[in-house]
């Protein structure tokens, strides 16, 4: 299905959010991630289901002021 | 030294880690100021990019880490971002930016003390980056905040404290509240000036990492921040318009 990863439109197999990460190469990084503008925090990835159209933000540690 | 939430910082300077040469240059520039505080951002991350290396190099510095909502607009896209960075850096700490304007970078008042109150009442100590306004300041207190960060200028102008009065007016009417200047500083002789006003700390970046020797202007930095603390603990004189000698009058040689 096609999801839109960081504003990039993307197509997954997986079906709930810790799937995708590990599908779309994020492993163990440290990062935080969003569905559809919600924070989705990392103990209940395995819980947040995914849908075509969804909006994943996967954001990670940078340089800031 | 400044104490934010019962932390005590080693040194009223903290320092942001954006816009370097490098990070070799980073690392020097807080080596040599001793910054108190490190901030940091989260943006989006390619799979397999860089952000490991990046926070190998902030945990190495040792220091708290305030991490921002810098570029966040909405209350909601800001409390978001809150939630996402407690989680990746382990810290309840937020600099709460809400911006209100793309051009000037001015807090959105309004938006800002909603997104405070909501991080207050769910855990998170917050950090307002706010205006010089005493009665926003005053609402950021009500809504949890126990610190205020108003801007001297614009972030990234390096024009200083373009409004001493409102800023001086701040100090004292919450003489109690810890105070740091965030943004537009340029040089240090301006954050020697808000020390001597009695603020706590001040918040830099871009005088920083954009000067052609990031490391010596951050401890140009201190070292005026240093000389600002020292002045205000020493009760300052007051100015005076007519001059008064300072050499003594009595036995002057009387030489006509």
């Amino acid at each position: 299905m096609k999801i839109t990863v960081n504003g990039t439109p993307t197509d997954i197999a997986a079906t709930d959010l810790a799937a995708a990460l590990e599908e779309l190469g994020y492993g163990e990084a440290r990062v935080a991630t969003a569905v559809n503008e919600t924070f989705v925090p990392a103990a209940a990835r395995g819980h947040q289901a995914l849908a075509a159209g969804d909006r994943l933000e996967i954001l990670a540690p940078k340089q800031g002021g | 030294m400044p104490v934010f939430y019962g932390t005590e910082i080693a040194s009223p300077l903290m320092l942001g880690t954006a816009q370097y040469p490098s990070p070799a240059v980073l690392a020097e520039a807080f080596r040599r100021s001793g910054a108190g505080v490190v901030t940091v951002s989260l943006r989006r991350e390619a799979a397999g990019g860089g952000g490991e290396g990046f926070w190998e190099l902030i945990r190495a510095l040792g220091r708290p880490v305030l991490p921002n909502t810098a570029g966040c607009h909405s209350v909601r896209e800001a409390v978001t971002t809150a939630h996402m960075a407690r989680e990746v850096f382990g810290t309840d700490w937020i600099k709460l930016e809400v911006i209100g304007h793309s051009d000037t970078l001015q807090p959105d008042p309004f938006g800002l003390v909603e997104a405070a109150r909501i991080l207050s009442d769910d855990g998170f100590r917050v950090f307002p980056y706010t205006t010089e306004d005493g009665i926003l300041g005053g609402r950021l207190l009500e809504a949890g905040c126990e610190v205020l960060m108003p801007w001297g200028a614009p972030i990234g102008t390096g024009l200083g404290l373009n409004n001493v009065y409102g800023l001086r007016t701040l100090r004292a009417q919450f003489p109690d509240v810890p105070m740091v200047i965030d943004a537009g500083l340029g040089r240090p002789s301006q954050a020697a000036q808000a020390m001597e006003m009695g603020f706590d700390a001040v918040l830099l970046n871009t005088a920083v990492a954009k000067a052609g020797d990031p490391a010596a202007m951050a401890e140009g930095f201190a070292r005026a921040l240093e000389a600002g603390r020292l002045a205000r603990a020493a009760d300052p004189m007051e100015p005076r318009d007519m001059a008064a000698p300072s050499t003594p009058v009595l036995g002057l040689a009387v030489l006509e």
